[in-house]
Formats: structure tokens, C-alpha cells, sequence
């Protein structure tokens, strides 16, 4: 329980600095009172605005109100676009979720079997191949990645799309592509090319994780006592292995809301990345504040996941930090 | 007795000299090692000439000929240029268009690299040497950062310096603001390497000894820790430049890096997207392609530098 | 006399590497009978781990075995396939490393193990084999045995765990137990426990037990017979007691000096520091010509540094050394 409650304050904590940089910038960059009032008003009236809108008040007021406000979902107007941020971010936040978790699929479905048979099979052909082929993710940029594809699938083949996610149903505030052809077809290039990187690093860490474990005592004494290969392997090694790989994993949701903004770009996805890139190129301050916020969050949430989910699985973790937690 | 009882080999207690050491005898052997080393050394160099090796000065863009646009490889402009890789849309030439690209990301990836270094290096010296509140600071700080993509930090931090200045500011100060943001993604790696280092030497006899004796702490970390310092972090920077390379491209292409106007491998490749369709598909993969290139010859030589220094894996 | 359950035979075995193939063990030869405890002792890098590994069959890659013959009671088993080796492990030859922490797989528990290992050698069902598996937990004296079964490695003590390991290598009975360096990772408290209790387990089942260790003290409490090794070969076997008192080979005879006793203290208080023998064991790529100790030989001849000795048998020890195989032999010692 101790264990639970440190890594909840964490938490706390670097949501709270990342709610202070948004503040910043909310509040000392751009002039709100100018957006509101217009270039004619008197000076009288400007400070009578900034009055109302509390601009006075201290600091540490306003940063109050700014929480509460952000907690309430109030995050302030667009300057671009004109629509309470609030709105576009939840407009455009199922778009880039689809593409993000069929990606990481994607990603762990393939890059982890894979990893797996470079690691027990080290000296084939195929996998030095692999290994080869796997650097190409590494050493490739994505945008480049994504250009290429569309290149071959959609100029040269015609046979997927280069933009846009095709026709959407919607289920209330969400929307989906996954139920339309046209849908679907759209998903595959940008998820193709979010997934292959993390696909390889997924892929070459199971990799170097598995022969680390292979190389490990209790592999030779299982070996010792005569266990079956596949035992050994699977049962003992794989196990080992995937302990921190799963949280290696996780962590990759957290890669894939970086690489979804490369991805929406090439791609015209029309998803929280791309919203940030405009709002980048447009200053528009207050989209970008609750970006960082919104980032800071889903990065919290995921590292707090995480770490639970490692205490569960791993019956070492889990028994430290409870210890631990009996005495802090 | 030591003449006879030693076979052929060098006395075990004398290491052989450098040039018939592991390391060079490694790199001989090693196809990849040379093949790497010699493509980057290669582009380092046409990077560094560039003003004497590329056929046309692109930095200036009133110089370029619009009428010129959109040739391919191999063509001749409209005044008798020679253009042997075509032409972007603004009538640049590409060939040297790519290679003032490439000096920009060399120039950025290398000077962001330095500067992550040297802010990891000076950060990890202070977090391990003072401890107590300034190195829990600075590891939380880096741990918090270090979950974050590189990306993404970059992104951020060139988002708030524009919000921060008007657009004329920004883009002339945008290479030097281009270098810290990607730095500021780095630094982590360094100052633990570096932090782990002086935890381990603060506590040995001859530090101890020398503080007694009124030698400044200061001294013995920066005669005795950066010495062997020098070894991981070089191997750090190797595998860290590809990535850094690839962000400042990255950040180009989504318009938030290098402003259109200077040549950026990166924005090359975002100016041909619009054109893939109408074929001009040079403009796009061409830049790209040597952007690859650059980045795994960078990739390959840093495993290839991890593996030769690291003591464990040679069996 | 009844034939030995364990046999090797002139056992060699190589290390490829860059330059050239190193020889780790060279004509390595020596047996262990029913119940009896061979000791094989020698400083680190002497080759007594590879021989352990080589007799189970994991020599790993750049290791392997270019010579001789390993023979379980009797019949050939270095000339068998993966599978047939497999199953010998565990079954007929048993295996206790070094780390008890790191020898159990950290995700499962105790009784999983133990009984994952009795069901894959023998044709029982699982409540038979967790049965078995907690008489062997009480056998080591694990307290509580059956709720034991149900726990993680790291709940135990190191000393349990020992106890956990050696009831996983006695687990199927096998005739032959390899133990490498059972007791170096241990308390000092703990030690001897664990070896008073090898010592027993191996006396009721007539195991036959090659204790490597490079501790002479263990060698002298738990092991009937010893086999020195230097640089890859025995060089000196026999009885622990006659080894100890009196032993052919001069590296013999200076590891066995190094025991700190409280009787020779008494009898040598003149000498200030515990005797040491000068230098270190060559490495395997700078062996000596000849006799590979002769550089650190205090009785060292002429002749040790132009021919190696080959191993003499004396009785029931032996030892590969000029000086056992000629007598006194007249010529002038080289050192002074």
C-alpha cells in the first residue's frame, strides 16, 4: 500500500509541474485581454477587463483557478480555430487512439515472436537477416517510412490510400474507422509505418533480453536437471524474458503519441498530432498548453500502470515495495 | 627464467602496443567497421567543403531560377545549368541542395550532441559529487525525462521558443534554438554515466588522501573521472548522433525545424510529399536516400564502437 | 576391485579463440566409486568448473571436447546425442552450482520446480511427485516443508536455498552428483551445514560425488579422496588425509601449507605470515614449456622446464611431477 501511495504522489508531482509550464504560458505569453477587447479599448477599460478576468489576483491564485479550471475540462479557446480546446482535443482524440493501438499490436504481435526466435536460433541465416533487416527500422526516419509506402501502395500500386481515414462511424463522442472498408484500408499505411519502428526495437530487445537470460544460472541448472529444451526455453527463459519486456512495452504507448505526430503528418491524419503541429506553427498558446498538459498526463498514467503492472507479475518487485511500504 | 618459460607471445605483463591492440585489430577485421567509418568520414568531409564542392551556392535563394522548377536528374536548365539530380520546385539544384542539407544536419546533429554532452557531463560531475538535494534533483528531473521521446521534448521546447518570439526572431535564431532543443532530449544518458562514475571514485583511498593533503576535489575529478569518462561517452555520442541527425530531419519535415528557406534534408523531402503524385518523386527520395545513408553508416559504426569497447562481449 | 561409477579417461578439451585453440584441459584423467567423495581442488582458471560442465555435457561454445572418454558406470556417455544426454541430466548425474540465489528460476515456486524436474525424469503423477518433493524439502531440513512448496526463491535464506538446490539434484537419485563450489557463496555459519549435509545425503544413496572447490578446509572436512589440478591438469591424486599430511606434488604440498591450522601456528611461530606460493597460475595462452608450475617451483629441476612430467600412479595417489617419478635424483635444483 506504501508502495502505492509513493508512486501516486509522484505522479502527483509531475502533473503539477507540467500544469506550472502550461500556466506559463497560458498566462505570460500573449495577451488574453488583447484577444478579448480589441486594439480601440481604452486603458481604463483594459484594466477593468483584467480585473474581471482576475489577472490581478496573485500568482498563486490564478494558478489555483488554472487547475481547477483544467480539472473541470475548461482549457481556454483556440486561438486558431476558435472552439474551446476541450472540444478539439476530444474531437480529434479517437482518431489518433485507433491508429496508436493498432500500431502497437501491430508492433508487439510480430516484434515479439520474432525477437524470441533470433534469440534461440542465433546463428541462422534468416535471423542474421532479420537482425539486418531490423536496422533498417532503426536507422530509417518514420516520415520517410511513410513516404516511401505511399510511393509503392498508393502512386505506383493504387492500392491503399495516401490521406485521410476514409468514412467514420460515430458512437456518440467517439468515432471509428474500423467498421468501414474504406476505413480500414486508411488504417493500414499509417499504422504500417507507426508500428515498424517499435516493432524493431520491440524486436531487438526481446532479442538481447532473451540471451541475457539465457546466459543465466538458473538456465544452466534447469539444463542440469535434465529439462526438456522446450522447458528450458519457454517455460524458464521466455517467463524471464518477458517481465521487463512487458513494461518495455507499455512504455512504447508512450514513443507512439511522439512518432502518431510524424505519422498524421505524412499521412494528413486528422488527429491530436497533427492538431499540435498547427498549433506549433500558428502560436496558438493555449492548444499547446493543454497539449503539454494532456501529454503529461497520459505519460503519468502510463509509467503508473506500468509500474504496477511489473509489481504484479514479478513476485520479487511486488514483495520489496511492500516491505518497503511497512516501513516509509 | 622469464626467457624460457614464455612461448612466442608477448609477456603477459605488457600489453601490445596500440596499433597491434584489440581495438585496431577489431576494426580491421570488422567490414562493417570500415565500410561505416568510410562513408561517414566520406560525407563528413563533402559536409565540410561543401561551399567548394557543391555546383551551385543554394543558401541564397534569389539565386535560384524559377523557371528552372521541378526538372529531373540529368537535365539542363533553361540558362545551360546542369542540374545532375534535378530540381526542387523553388528551380534549386538538388544535388547541392543535398549537400548543404547535409551539412545542416551534421551541423546540427553534431553541435546538439556537444551541447548534450557537455550539459550531461557538467550536470552528472555536480549531481555526483555534491549529492544530497542537487543530484536528487537533477536524477529526478532525468528520470522524468527520460520517458519522454526525443521527439516530442524537441517538439515542445521549439513549440514554446515560438510562442516565446515573433517569427522574424525565431527564424534567425532558428539553428541555435534547433541544437539546444534537441540537446535538451540527450543530456540524460551523459550525466548518469557520468554521475555513476564519480559515486564510484569519490569514495577510493586516493581521493580521500588527496582531500587531506588540501587538493582541490574539483581537480581530481576533472584529472582522474573525465579520463575515463571519455570511453562510454564516446560510445553514447555515436549511437545518440544517428538519432539526432534523424530528429533535426524529423522536426524539418514537420516544418517545425529548419525555416524552408535554409537547405534542411528534412524539409527537402516535406517540399517533394506534394509532388509524389505528379512523379517528381526525386525531390522527395533522393534527399531521403542520403539522409539513410548518413544515418546507418552513423548507426552501424556506433554498434560496431559499443560492441569493440565493451569488455563483456568479446568472448 | 568393482569398477568405478565415474570414469573420465584423458579428457581434452579446447577454447577456440581468435588466434589459435587454447587447450583448457589436457589428458585429464580420474574416477569416482560408489559413495565416495572426490574432492577437486585448485585455484581459480585451473580447469575444475570445465570438467564439471564437460562430464553434464554443457561445454558451451567457444569450449568443447576434442579428446578422451567419460564413462558412467562403465558404459560411454561424451559420445552421446543432446537427447540422450538430456536424459542422463538430472536423472543419473545430479548438478549444485555456485549461487543458490541465482540457481532457481526467480518467477516460480519452490515446488514447481522440484516437481517439474521429478516429472520430467520420472513416470509419476503430479500429487506423487509434490509428495516426494516435500519428503526431500524435510530430508534437507527445510521446517514446514509443505508450505514451503508454495514459496519464492527470495523468501528463503541463502542457507534454505542450498538445502532447495541439493534437494533438486537428489530429487531423481542420481549415481553421480557434480557440486561446484556448493559452499563458496555462503555464510561462513552456513557452510558447514550444507556440506555435512552433501556428506550425508551422498552416504545413504551411495551417490558418487565430485566436489569442486578451490577451499581446502571444505576439501578436508568432506572429501575421502582429492585431485589437485594446476593449469588444466591433475596434478596429484590420493587420499584426503595422506594428501594433506604428506603430498607428492610441491604445488600440493604449498596449497596445503596455506591452511591456516591451529596446530602448526603453534609449531611454526616463527614464521610471521601464512606460507604463499610466489606468482600465479599462467594463463592459458602463456603455458610454460615443460612443467607448467615449474616457474613457481621452489624444488624446481633442469629437467622441469624441458619435459613435462607425465602422471605416475603411486599406490593409491600419484602425481605428475620429475621429482615423484625419479626419486631423489642427483641433478642440482635450479632455484636456490
Amino acid at each position: 500500500m506504501g508502495f502505492m501511495i509513493g508512486r501516486l504522489g509522484q505522479t502527483l508531482i509531475v502533473l503539477l509541474v507540467a500544469a506550472l509550464v502550461s500556466f506559463m504560458l497560458f498566462r505570460y505569453v500573449g495577451d488574453p485581454v488583447n484577444n478579448m477587447v480589441g486594439q480601440a479599448a481604452s486603458l481604463a477599460d483594459r484594466e477593468a477587463m483584467r480585473t474581471q478576468l482576475g489577472l490581478n489576483d496573485p500568482v498563486a491564485v490564478q494558478f489555483a483557478r488554472f487547475v481547477g479550471d483544467v480539472l473541470r475540462g475548461d482549457l481556454g479557446m483556440s486561438y486558431r480555430f476558435g472552439q474551446p480546446v476541450s472540444d478539439l482535443l476530444l474531437q480529434r482524440l479517437p482518431a489518433t487512439l485507433e491508429l496508436s493501438l493498432l500500431s502497437i499490436l501491430l508492433a508487439a504481435g510480430l516484434g515479439v515472436p520474432l525477437g524470441v526466435w533470433t534469440a534461440l536460433h542465433p546463428r541462422s541465416r534468416s535471423a542474421k537477416l532479420l537482425m539486418l533487416a531490423s536496422l533498417a527500422g532503426v536507422a530509417l526516419p518514420t516520415f520517410l517510412i511513410g513516404i516511401v509506402l505511399i510511393l509503392v501502395f498508393s502512386v505506383w500500386l493504387g492500392w491503399l490510400p495516401s490521406f485521410g481515414r476514409g468514412e467514420v462511424v460515430s458512437f456518440g463522442a467517439w468515432t471509428t474507422g474500423l467498421l468501414t472498408a474504406s476505413g480500414l484500408k486508411a488504417l493500414v499505411l499509417p499504422s504500417v509505418t507507426l508500428g515498424l519502428f517499435q516493432m524493431t526495437l520491440i524486436m531487438r530487445l526481446v532479442r538481447a533480453e532473451m540471451q541475457e537470460v539465457l546466459r543465466s544460472d538458473f538456465i544452466r541448472f534447469a539444463r542440469a536437471r535434465g529439462l526438456k529444451r522446450a522447458t528450458v526455453n519457454y517455460d524458464h527463459g521466455l517467463r524471464n524474458t518477458l517481465v521487463p519486456v512487458i513494461t518495455i512495452v507499455g512504455l512504447q504507448f508512450g514513443n507512439v503519441f511522439a512518432f502518431s505526430v510524424i505519422v498524421e503528418t505524412v499521412f494528413q491524419w486528422p488527429g491530436l498530432g497533427l492538431l499540435v503541429i498547427q498549433a506549433i506553427q500558428f502560436a496558438d498558446v493555449p492548444l499547446l498548453a493543454a497539449y503539454i498538459v494532456l501529454v503529461a498526463l497520459c505519460f503519468a498514467i502510463i509509467n503508473l500502470i506500468v509500474d504496477i503492472l511489473y509489481a504484479v507479475i514479478d513476485p520479487r518487485v511486488g514483495a520489496a515495495q511492500f516491505a518497503r511500504g511497512g516501513h516509509a | 627464467m622469464s626467457d624460457e618459460t614464455l612461448e612466442g607471445a608477448d609477456a603477459p605483463d605488457h600489453p601490445p602496443a596500440w596499433w597491434r591492440g584489440d581495438f585496431v585489430h577489431g576494426f580491421v577485421r570488422s567490414p562493417v567497421a570500415i565500410v561505416s567509418a568510410t562513408i561517414v568520414a566520406m560525407l563528413l568531409l563533402l559536409a565540410i567543403l561543401a561551399p567548394f564542392v557543391a555546383p551551385y551556392d543554394v543558401r541564397d535563394p534569389a539565386k535560384a531560377n524559377v523557371v528552372d522548377a521541378r526538372l529531373p536528374p540529368s537535365s539542363t536548365g533553361m540558362f545551360g545549368d546542369q542540374y545532375s539530380l534535378g530540381t526542387d520546385p523553388q528551380g534549386r539544384d538538388m544535388l547541392s541542395a543535398m549537400i548543404y542539407g547535409l551539412r545542416t544536419s551534421l551541423l546540427v546533429g553534431l553541435g546538439a550532441i556537444g551541447l548534450a554532452a557537455a550539459c550531461g557531463i557538467a550536470l552528472g560531475l555536480a549531481g555526483g559529487y555534491f549529492g544530497g538535494t542537487i543530484d536528487a534533483v537533477i536524477m529526478r528531473a532525468a528520470d522524468v525525462q527520460s520517458s519522454f521521446p526525443a521527439i516530442l521534448i524537441a517538439l515542445l521546447i521549439d513549440g514554446i521558443t515560438r510562442t516565446l518570439m515573433d517569427r522574424a526572431t525565431h527564424e534567425a535564431l532558428a539553428v541555435p534554438i534547433l541544437i539546444a532543443a534537441i540537446a535538451a532530449s540527450f543530456w540524460v544518458q551523459y550525466a548518469r554515466v557520468v554521475r555513476g562514475l564519480v559515486l564510484v571514485e569519490r569514495g577510493r583511498e586516493y581521493v580521500l588522501a588527496a582531500r587531506v593533503t588540501g587538493v582541490r576535489t574539483v581537480t581530481i575529478l576533472f584529472r582522474h573521472i573525465l579520463p575515463n569518462v571519455l570511453g562510454p561517452v564516446l560510445v553514447i555520442a555515436t549511437i545518440n548522433l544517428a538519432l539526432a541527425i534523424l530528429t533535426e530531419a524529423t522536426l524539418s519535415f514537420l516544418g517545425v525545424g529548419i525555416p524552408p528557406t535554409q537547405p534542411s534534408l528534412g524539409s527537402l523531402v516535406r517540399i517533394g510529399n506534394e509532388f509524389l503524385f505528379s512523379g517528381d518523386w526525386w525531390i522527395s527520395l533522393m534527399p531521403g536516400g542520403l539522409l539513410v545513408v548518413l544515418s546507418l553508416g552513423v548507426n552501424l559504426f556506433g554498434d560496431w564502437l559499443r560492441d569493440a569497447l565493451n569488455p563483456r562481449l568479446a568472448s | 576391485m568393482t569398477t568405478p561409477l565415474l570414469q573420465v579417461e584423458n579428457l581434452r578439451v579446447e577454447i577456440a579463440t581468435r588466434h589459435r585453440d587454447l587447450v583448457a584441459i589436457d589428458d585429464l584423467s580420474l574416477s569416482i566409486g560408489e559413495g565416495e567423495v572426490l574432492g577437486v581442488v585448485g585455484e581459480s582458471g585451473a580447469g575444475k568448473s570445465i570438467t564439471g560442465n564437460a562430464i553434464l555435457g554443457l561445454l558451451e561454445r567457444p569450449a568443447r571436447k576434442t579428446g578422451g572418454r567419460i564413462l558412467l558406470e562403465g558404459r560411454r556417455i561424451d559420445d552421446l546425442d543432446e537427447e540422450e544426454m538430456r536424459r542422463l541430466r538430472g536423472r543419473q548425474i545430479g548438478a549444485v552450482f555456485q549461487d543458490p540465489l541465482a540457481s532457481l528460476d526467480p518467477l516460480m515456486t519452490i515446488g514447481y520446480q522440484l516437481v517439474q524436474t521429478i516429472t520430467t525424469h520420472l513416470d509419476i503423477s503430479r500429487d506423487e511427485a509434490r509428495e516426494r518433493a516435500a519428503r526431500l524439502l524435510a530430508e534437507v531440513g527445510i521446517p514446514a516443508p509443505r508450505e514451503r512448496l508454495d514459496s519464492y526463491p527470495h523468501q528463503l535464506s541463502g542457507g534454505m536455498r542450498q538445502r532447495i538446490v541439493l534437494a533438486l539434484a537428489f530429487c531423481c537419485e542420481p549415481r553421480v552428483v557434480i557440486a561446484d563450489e556448493p559452499t563458496t557463496a555462503l555464510d561462513v555459519s552456513v557452510q558447514a551445514q550444507v556440506i555435512d549435509l552433501l556428506k550425508r545425503m551422498c552416504r545413504e544413496r551411495g551417490t558418487a560425488v565430485m566436489l569442486v572447490t578451490h577451499d581446502m578446509g571444505v576439501i578436508a572436512e568432506a572429501a575421502d579422496r582429492v585431485a589437485v589440478m594446476y593449469a588444466g591438469r591433475v596434478v596429484e591424486t590420493g587420499p584426503t588425509m595422506d594428501v594433506l599430511r604428506a603430498a607428492l606434488h610441491p604445488y600440493s604440498r604449498g596449497l596445503m601449507a596455506s591452511i591456516p591450522s591451529m596446530r602448526r601456528a603453534a609449531r611454526e611461530r616463527a614464521r610471521a605470515d601464512l606460507p604463499m606460493i610466489p606468482g600465479a597460475m599462467p594463463r592459458l595462452d602463456a603455458l610454460p614449456r615443460g612443467c607448467a608450475f615449474h616457474p613457481r617451483c621452489p624444488v624446481a629441476i633442469a629437467r622441469c622446464a624441458r619435459e613435462r612430467p607425465p602422471f605416475v600412479p603411486a599406490g593409491p595417489s600419484g602425481g605428475a611431477c620429475w621429482l615423484v617419478a625419479d626419486g631423489a635424483s642427483g641433478e642440482v635444483p635450479a632455484h636456490a
